[in-house]
């Protein structure tokens, strides 16, 4: 018969217990989870990349809702456990639920400790523990207001980052004298410093809270020194307390927390604990690999293997900002009986620190550059005695016995007992043994089937390493199509380090990311160039020689190098005014070919490039600006006459795309947009073969997208229905502001729409109100800066130089 | 024909990673700037099909074609890659701020 198995608390601990146990006897338990926090299970480590939008909630799951339904666990959602009668063996959830036990699980995990001074309770005061707070930051985060995080550790510092990286001005309140005083050494803490300072996150050291100000709600933190500082949003990351409240309740025998023996069993031999609640040996525990080891310990004794003990081990500590590197690592202290060995390299940032005892490496603080971290943590588990190469050891693996300075021979000659990924506690051996045995190819399969890099993804370069040693050339270590032979990096990388890493003019991009060029070459200016005004309209300033010559000429060049040129005619309307002021400009300028386009307007060929800034003067006379024929931006908006005149007309559809056009042109986006305005369902404006298109019905508007008909023909799909054109240009706005954001250069919206999901899209701009909203703010804030016609700016004199010849040599000077 | 050094500008005439022209009788020449400063001059035509290199992006010292990315090598005149071609390169330099090319070197290929 199968015995009830109840666990409280559904994280990360719990989560990899179950794994194990569903793993070694997959029928013994029936299992019913209580989760608190009303979602599955996820990675809490990573929720730091998500607050920095490196990541979103989806890519952090670790068990989605399936899972538990094929492994028959009965998953309580928002449940929290209110008592456990270990008279009875039940426990009952807040919401009133009764469950039995055989064996009950407690993983109740840990609380944020809140400094009791003045204002603590204000709204507007948050801590840093679960995706509820995530949210609750971002959502402050839009106002771009002052932030203080009090607590300069781990979490408070992946805090600030994240929350500088959401664009809001953040100071970091530490009450030690250096910053992660527990894990890194004065002089690493004054790096760590410098560099988050470098960011513009403003630190203050030696701080010590007093209150936060306000009346209800948060004004400001006042420090003992009576500094004031000026916030709306306050972060607690002071430190945790395991949570251990419930278990005392039940008469279970706690200190720190609940307290456990080496197998994780409570005072009562049928009550289990482990992760951030549990103590074992008087230590209690923050880090993912201790609590992964009690996961397993617990596992197997629930398994019948009562001899499965849990052992102390010291764990390395890694900072997960983006482009800050930081390794800690054992006892760093300094002492009469101890030595070290340091290397600065004040130019590059780089400090390393060993501290030796008795010839043995007992702790190591290593910033700027960490990829031997995995080496010394090995030389220290093993107490591996290092005067033989004492002269050389801090240059790290590849330095010894006179190798090379190849990154890959210092993998190759760890030994296979190495560890590699910290979190999951997977050694080198396991990692190829098992590419080997199971024929994995890939980075994630390797993750899916040893868990290495699966979850804070530090050790990825490392797991990158040993498939490449493993499988030589049949491991393509990109798989992601680099941007050009100036990276190896994707274009979707790229995108996201130059948002999370603040990266805001070209030559940034090239230095932080690290290009094998000096200046780029013609793939990838133009894709940075797009980029960086894209991602930060108001500051960045276009770098017209990274722009191909259409646009930075504002005309399209012809086979014979003369130039095209087209001005806009919004939605296709025109009058009598406009077409004389182009019959008298292609009069004046001897314009060869005059011809209409297939986006309602009408093109002329054949002008030579000195004669553009006047032809430019004359049509503007007429009132006419450019069409942005050549532009990776918005082209045209075709219509028909809609209700104006057609009888079967349901809505203005000429109206709404003039309305279209007038708010959208001038915007910049990966590859053109085009789009048009059907006045009903015989859509003569050809409306489901655009990028975006809609169909007027009596009852609204049908709005469509991820159209094609150029090198490829496709029909578009549905984005969904909306009954004003109010809404209809927010979800269409939204929607192109979503594809400037993620869109690849050149990717037009049907190949972006593939990669990313239909759905998806449907999801962020038709159902969810508050993230279309948001894509749409930003669409109109960057338009403050895009809308400005780029002829009249030429007429008055921008970029002379482009239309005219440097010199002219005559005859006589050349046949002299 | 000897070679005759004609000054055509200023440096400053030029954007950096950028190209202005300067018309001969015997053609047009693209005097390109680049990144680290260096002054190239070749003749503004492509070896494939006559695009006017002067318009295409800068970088190193190579130019892109804007017709169809040809790259082709400031230095050199010659097409880089799987392309065969060159153009001609015309001398240039630099005596402060002033710019010099050598027209000479044009005439002859004309001639």
């Amino acid at each position: 018969m199968t015995e009830k198995l109840v666990i409280i608390g559904n994280g990360m601990a719990p989560g990899r217990m179950l794994e194990h146990l569903l793993e070694a006897v997959p029928d013994r338990y029936q299992v019913t989870i209580f989760n608190a926090e009303p979602r599955v299970n996820y990675d809490r480590i990573m929720l730091s990349p998500v607050l920095s939008g490196e990541k979103d909630y989806e890519q952090i799951i670790i068990h989605g809702d399936g899972w538990y339904v094929r492994n028959g666990i009965t998953l309580y959602k928002g449940h929290k456990i209110v008592a456990i009668d270990r008279v009875a063996k039940t426990v009952t959830s807040s919401e009133g639920v009764t469950e039995s036990y055989d064996k009950l699980v407690i993983a109740t995990g840990s609380n944020p400790l809140i400094i009791p001074v003045p204002g603590h309770d204000f709204a507007g005061v948050l801590t840093y523990r679960d995706l509820d707070d995530v949210n609750a930051m971002l959502l402050a985060a839009q106002s771009r207001a002052k932030a203080v995080v009090i607590g300069g550790g781990l979490l408070g510092l992946e805090a600030a980052a994240g929350l500088q990286a959401q664009g809001m001005d953040v100071t970091v309140v530490h009450l030690m004298p250096s910053l992660m005083e527990r894990q890194l050494d004065p002089a690493a803490g004054y790096l760590l410093q410098k560099a988050l300072e470098e960011r513009g996150i403003r630190v203050l050291t030696k701080a010590n809270t007093k209150a936060i100000l306000g009346s209800g709600k948060v004004e400001g933190v006042e420090l003992a020194d009576g500094t004031v500082i000026p916030a709306t949003l306050v972060i607690m990351a002071a430190g945790i307390r395991p949570n251990a409240a419930l278990a005392g309740e039940a008469g279970l025998t706690v200190g720190r927390g609940i307290v456990v023996d080496h197998g994780m069993r409570t005072s009562d031999p049928d009550i289990f604990a482990l992760g951030e609640c549990a103590e074992v040996g008087g230590h209690v525990y923050g880090l993912v690999a201790p609590l992964y080891e009690m996961a397993r310990v617990a596992a197997a004794q629930l398994a019948g293997d009562e001899g499965a003990r849990f052992v102390h081990i010291d764990t390395p500590t890694k900072l997960k900002v983006t482009g800050i590197d930081v390794y800690s690592l054992g006892d760093f202290a300094d002492g009469d009986d101890r030595e070290e060995i340091v290397l600065r390299d004040a130019a590059a940032g780089v400090y390393k620190r060993l501290i030796l005892k008795d010839n043995r490496i007992i702790g190591t603080v290593l910033f700027g550059e960490v990829t031997d971290g995995a080496w010394f943590n090995d030389l220290k588990k093993k107490s591996a005695n290092i005067s033989e190469m004492r002269d050389t050891l801090i240059f790290g693996p590849a330095f010894q016995g006179g190798g090379s300075v190849d990154p890959g021979a210092a993998v190759a000659a760890l030994p296979d007992d190495a560890e590699i990924c910290g979190c999951n506690g997977i050694c080198k051996g396991k990692i190829t043994g098992t590419i080997t045995a199971k024929g994995l190819t890939t980075l994630d399969e390797v993750r899916a089937h040893t868990k290495a890099s699966a979850s804070c993804g530090t050790c990825t370069g490392l797991v990158e390493q040993l498939m490449e040693l493993t499988l030589g050339d049949a491991f393509d270590r990109t798989a992601v199509q680099p941007m050009c032979a100036c990276t190896t990096l994707g274009h979707d990388d790229v995108r996201r380090l130059i948002k999370a890493k603040s990266l805001k003019t070209v030559p940034a991009v090239m230095q932080e990311l690290e290009w094998k060029t000096s200046c780029g070459c013609a793939k990838c200016r133009p894709a940075l160039n797009y980029y960086l005004v894209s991602d930060w309209p108001d500051e960045y300033a276009d770098d017209y020689q990274s722009r191909f010559v259409n646009e930075r000429v504002h005309a399209n060049i012809q086979k014979d190098g003369t130039f095209s040129v087209v001005p806009r005619m919004w939605g296709g309307v025109t009058s009598s005014a406009e077409l004389r002021a182009i019959a008298d400009v292609v009069d004046k300028f001897a314009i060869p070919t005059v011809k209409v386009t297939g986006g309602q307007r009408i093109d002329m060929l054949g002008i030579r490039k000195e004669d553009l800034p006047a032809v430019w003067a004359d049509l503007g006379k007429a009132g006419f600006v450019s069409g942005h024929a050549y532009a990776k931006g918005l082209r045209t908006v075709k219509t028909c006459v809609g209700t104006d005149w057609c009888r079967f007309g349901t809505q203005d559809s000429t109206g709404l795309g003039i309305r279209l056009e007038k708010f959208m042109w001038g915007s910049w986006t990966p590859a053109k947009v085009k789009m048009a305005v059907s006045g009903c369902p015989r859509n003569c404006a050809e409306a489901t073969c655009k990028d975006v298109g809609v169909i007027c019905v009596d009852s609204g508007y049908e709005i469509h997208f991820a159209g094609a008909a150029g090198l490829d023909i496709k029909g578009t799909e549905i984005l969904g229905q909306v009954k004003t054109e109010d809404e209809a240009i927010e979800h269409i706005a939204a929607l192109v502001q979503m594809y400037r954001e993620q869109g690849r250069y050149l990717e037009r919206i049907y190949k972006w729409a593939r990669r990313v999901g239909l759905d998806e899209i449907r999801r962020q701009i038709v159902r969810d109100g508050d993230k279309r909203r948001a894509y749409f703010d930003r669409f109109v804030f960057s338009q403050k800066f895009a809308q400005v016609d780029p002829w009249s700016e030429r007429v008055s004199g921008k970029d002379k130089h482009e239309f005219r010849p440097m010199a002219t040599v005559g005859f006589a000077e050349a046949a002299e | 024909m000897t070679m005759k050094w004609v000054e055509v500008g200023s440096i400053d005439d030029i954007p950096i990673r950028g190209a202005r022209c300067v018309n001969t009788p015997k053609g047009r020449i693209a005097v390109f700037r680049t990144a680290e400063g260096r002054v190239f001059a070749i003749e503004d035509q492509c070896p494939h099909k006559g695009g006017p290199l002067s318009q295409g992006i800068v970088h190193g010292t190579a130019v892109t074609c804007p017709l169809h990315n040809w790259v082709i090598s400031l230095e050199t005149g010659k097409a880089q890659g799987a392309d065969e071609g060159a153009v001609r390169t015309v001398p240039a330099r630099v005596e402060g701020r002033r710019l010099f090319i050598a027209l000479g070197a044009v005439a002859e290929k004309a001639a």
